[in-house]
């Protein structure tokens, strides 16, 4: 997997001024993601691994550092060029699934894809993570993990070349959340998107190709799995 | 809230300006007429003797009779070239309590014995200058006098100071009232011991039909021309119409605002307590009552509504006394100032209150019946159902982002309906305003241009023989003279009567035409009657069907006449024949009223010398100042109430929009704040949002032009009478100008939202679950 780096990111400092305390949630952190590689960011709340994903994937500008994803360098661009950045090539998904409550399935997946330059179809993309028979119902009805997995649907759909997830299974059982990391899996093997999950839950990271812990806005570890698990070998 | 607070203000203020302005109007002329003993009953006659006065006094539920001299006479007005009208009224040379009193404003009474004094009705004074002291000339009976000033008064028989139902508004420049002792104006005229007006106080519980009647036939030998009670006397018609105008204003333009606060309040409270779900959960939980909840959202509700309430009474109060000053130029009352009526301001806060209770009562009583477990979990998902795209089958047309707009309007079907009748009733309210101008614009044109093509009307004194107008065609300066019958009568159809007035006219005349509201030129028909369509309907009469003709002056012949044809005038609801016709009718030869003239721009001057100077001549209309007088006092006042309405459009358009937009963003912030996300630009986001309200507005664009043609169509219906009828004219320019003022604003203040969007925090979002 000695692949190019997608994401390369030098001296992230992200700091907060909240009045007299300055509040550091990233402070110089330098990571790099290869593509095609799964992997999972871990720490505890206030860490700083949702900073340093939000501001991969455009959402946030740091205070200082750089982030380049490929050969472009995402710390100069404005908010218009960072809204392109993250239609064209990131793919979001959030804890509680941030779906449209006034569309159906698959009308939350064309949303995106009507707006992607190479997307794939809707309905292929909700086969891909297993709903091919709940298209048509809203939101509202369908169970947590099902919204979960039409999100996920929504954000592969356009052929992202990373997909984010922020704390995926963290609104979910046990069981739900299973599958919901068997569909990650599943679309990080078949269509070789890079994907990078974080959450609280040390138990996942045994499903990533590297594990990034982080502690108090630094990256306090950094290992290679030897052997990805299964999803279903996962315990918690 | 703060639309809320706006709109709010604007209802308060109308209820606080309209209301006052009714009661004041009311109240001034109550008093008024009470105070100065205006009658209620009058008539007039040719010339009767005084002696009659005791029988006249003697009829049944008669309680007092006033009898005088009355005679319209030529002004020589110093700065006008052209003459002026004065209506010299009888009063007695030693001051004492009668019918139709004066109001003293200035100077004194009249001294017995000198017989040159007068007293002027204030407006006829201020306009020309004339202050106690000063001298006017006028011609009298033939004599070139001059008059001196001793005072100026008002009386309530002219609060609406017009000559008779031919002027539209008070010329107080060209037309007065002034007042002459009786016995020298008596004498003026050779009516000593005579008297040509009446005026009647009815006893309580007299019967007004039983004393006109009465009163005709004591009059009837004496060229009595009808008797008629304060509804169809001039002045009060005026007055009166406009305070049963201001009755249904102040209570219809309120409630449009208050109505639109109401539905306003409803959605700003309902999305509140649903954001405020888990406080008022927490709140319960701790033990506080519903009551003391409903309370609390209940005093929400109150504060923008006071505010508005506040705002409004401070606008309506300054609005009022405007207005006020604007009434005083048209009704001739003797109260100089205005003063506020602060019950009225009372009643305002009351209504606000209510209107606040109206909008907050659905929102508190679901505050009040969540269950405390219940609010402390999420809502539940709004429910969304496959809408009208699916069951037409307009899917492909249809992009995902673009159902979301669709979907959420027919989610809240009430409520989307709500706003398309307020963008509705914002562009109807335009239309009207702009259709009352046009109209006005085309009833000017009509009698100014089409009609009425002389440049001057001359009226003479008594009916006069063919010679004038020999002697009018002879005058420097007269390039035409088309001369002119007009009698008094009463036309009897079956059991239906109207008094009314023949115009006789020679056939092709081309100085006064006959024209119809849609401008079509007649001719006057060569035997029979030609009259106007209102006229007709009053009697049930049609196109060939015969009336009874009383004339009711000189000898006063009763004829059978054929009805030719109708017309459908403007203004005025006439009766016209061919002179020759008339004449024939009338079995006094070819006698005149007058005549129309046209007349060399640059000789005028000295044509109205000339008429100043002529006995037999009463009066002259000149038709451009008119037409001037007309415009400026006309144009003024629509200026003032078109911007009101427009105004009122904008903020009404505006409300709903802003206030929808808001509430949207409120309800739908999150899955906008996921869709920027997911890269959607900011505009592509804003679409989404205002495209909710874009539709409703559009939506409600037709509906409001259809509104404002049926109230354009109520409005000309409501104003028809006998004064005048407005053509329902509803110009393209008029569409077009409601449909850009209700657009504009919506988009205005749709704009105004859109900086809400661009500060979206996306990365709060992520995190969030509601």
């Amino acid at each position: 997997m000695d692949t190019a780096a997608v994401f390369l990111a030098r001296g992230l400092t992200k700091v907060y001024h909240m009045g007299e305390v300055d509040v550091y949630a990233l402070r110089d952190v330098d990571l790099e993601l290869f593509a095609g590689e799964f992997v999972v960011l871990l720490g505890p709340s206030g860490s700083g691994k949702s900073t340093l994903l939000n501001i991969l994937g455009g959402l946030d500008v740091p205070t200082s550092g750089t982030v380049r994803f490929l050969d472009h360098d995402l710390t100069v661009d404005d908010e218009r060029e960072l809204t392109r950045f993250r239609r064209e090539h990131v793919g979001f998904v959030f804890q509680f699934y941030n779906l449209i409550p006034s569309l159906t399935a698959l009308e939350n997946v064309a949303l995106v894809t009507d707006i992607a330059s190479q997307p794939m179809e809707p309905a292929e993309a909700l086969r891909l993570v297993g709903l091919s028979d709940r298209i048509h119902h809203f939101p509202a009805q369908l169970s947590g993990g099902e919204q979960q997995r039409v999100a996920i649907a929504r954000a592969i759909a356009k052929q992202p070349d990373v997909l984010l997830c922020d704390e995926p299974t963290g609104a979910l059982d046990y069981e739900t959340g299973l599958i919901v990391l068997q569909v990650l899996a599943e679309v990080n093997r078949t269509l070789g998107t890079t994907v990078a999950v974080i959450t609280h839950n040390a138990a996942i990271a045994g499903m990533a190709d590297r594990v990034i812990k982080m502690r108090s806005g630094r990256i306090t570890e950094l290992h290679r799995n030897q052997r990805r698990l299964a999803p279903t070998e996962l315990e918690w | 809230m703060a639309a809320v607070a706006v709109v709010m203000a604007c209802g308060i203020a109308m209820f606080v300006t309209l209301r006052s302005m009714h009661g004041w109007l009311r109240g001034t002329q109550a008093q008024y007429y009470e105070v100065y003993r205006f009658a209620d009953v009058f008539a007039n006659a040719r010339r009767a003797p005084t002696a009659l006065e005791r029988q006249l006094a003697a009829v049944p539920g008669v309680a007092s009779v006033r009898t005088r001299v009355v005679m319209d006479v030529t002004l020589d007005l110093p700065g006008l070239d052209e003459p002026g009208t004065g209506r010299l009224v009888a009063i007695p040379e030693h001051r004492v309590p009668m019918l139709n009193d004066l109001y003293l404003r200035r100077g004194r009474w009249v001294m017995p014995g000198h017989a040159e004094e007068v007293l002027v009705s204030e407006a006829f004074g201020r306009a020309n200058g004339l202050q106690p002291g000063d001298s006017i000339a006028a011609v009298i009976n033939g004599r070139w006098q001059r008059l001196r000033v001793v005072g100026l008064a008002l009386s309530p028989e002219y609060v609406y100071e017009i000559r008779g139902l031919g002027d539209i508004f008070p010329d107080n420049r060209r037309f007065g009232v002034l007042w002459m002792g009786e016995r020298a104006l008596a004498a003026a005229f050779q009516m000593d011991g005579a008297f040509n007006d009446i005026s009647i106080a009815l006893a309580p519980g007299a019967s007004e039909p039983d004393v006109i009647d009465a009163t005709d036939r004591l009059l009837a030998p004496y060229g009595g021309t009808g008797a008629y009670g304060r509804a169809d006397h001039v002045s009060n018609l005026f007055v009166s119409s406009e305070i049963e105008e201001t009755q249904i204003t102040s209570v219809l333009i309120p409630s449009i605002f208050l109505g639109v606060t109401a539905f306003l309040l409803n959605m700003v409270l309902a999305r509140l307590v649903a954001t405020q779900r888990d406080q008022i959960a927490v709140l319960k939980a701790f033990g506080y009552g519903n009551p003391t909840i409903a309370l609390h959202y209940l005093q929400l509700a109150l504060g923008p509504v006071i505010a508005g309430a506040i705002l409004g009474t401070g606008l309506g109060v300054w609005l009022a006394v405007a207005l006020a000053r604007v009434y005083a130029r048209f009704y001739q009352f003797p109260i100089a100032t205005y003063s506020q009526d602060w019950s009225v301001v009372g009643a305002a806060f009351l209504v606000a209150g209510g209107a606040a209770l109206l909008g907050a009562v659905g929102a508190v009583r679901r505050a009040v019946r969540l269950p405390p477990a219940e609010a402390m979990r999420p809502e539940a998902p709004a429910v969304y159902r496959t809408g009208i795209v699916e069951r037409l089958g307009l899917q492909r047309l249809v992009p995902a982002a673009e159902r979301i707009i669709l979907r959420n309007i027919e989610r809240r079907p009430v409520r989307a309906l709500l706003a398309v009748i307020g963008i509705a009733l914002a562009t109807a309210i335009v239309m009207t305003g702009w259709f009352m101008f046009d109209a006005i614009d085309v009833m000017k044109q009509i009698q100014f241009e089409a009609v009425q093509r002389h440049d001057v009307m001359v009226v003479f004194d008594t009916p006069r023989s063919a010679r004038a107008e020999w002697e009018l065609t002879r005058l420097d300066g007269v390039r035409k003279v088309e001369p002119f019958r007009a009698v008094p009568v009463r036309l009897r159809h079956e059991h239906l009567a109207k008094r009314t007035a023949i115009l006789g006219l020679e056939p092709g005349s081309e100085l006064q035409r006959l024209v119809d509201r849609d401008m079509a030129v007649r001719d006057v028909p060569r035997g029979g009657l030609l009259i106007s369509d209102m006229l007709a309907g009053k009697l049930g009469v049609q196109a060939g069907d015969t009336v009874t003709v009383e004339v009711l002056e000189g000898k006063r012949p009763v004829r059978a006449v054929v009805v030719a044809a109708l017309s459908k005038d403007i203004i005025g609801s006439s009766a016209t024949m061919s002179l020759a016709a008339l004449h024939e009718m009338l079995g006094e030869g070819g006698t005149l009223s007058g005549a129309y003239l046209a007349v060399d721009r640059r000789l005028a001057p000295l044509v109205y010398r000339t008429l100043k100077q002529t006995p037999a001549v009463s009066g002259v209309v000149v038709r451009e100042s008119v037409m001037r007088g007309f415009e400026q006092t006309i144009a003024q006042s629509f200026w003032i109430s078109i911007s009101m309405m427009v105004a009122f459009a904008c903020i009404i358009a505006a409300g709903i929009v802003y206030n929808g937009a808001r509430v949207a963003l409120s309800e739908r912030g999150r899955e906008l704040a996921s869709l920027r996300v997911l890269g959607f630009s900011r505009g592509e986001v804003t679409w989404l949002l205002l495209g909710e309200q874009v539709l409703l507005t559009l939506a409600g664009l037709p509906v409001g032009l259809l509104l404002g043609a049926g109230l354009a169509w109520l409005v000309a219906y409501r104003f028809e009478s006998d004064l005048f009828r407005i053509p329902l004219v509803i110009r393209q320019t008029t569409i077009g100008y409601s449909l850009a003022v209700v657009v504009g604003a919506a988009l205005l203040s749709a704009l105004a939202v859109r900086r809400r969007i661009h500060r979206l925090d996306l990365v709060a979002v992520l995190k969030t679950r509601e």
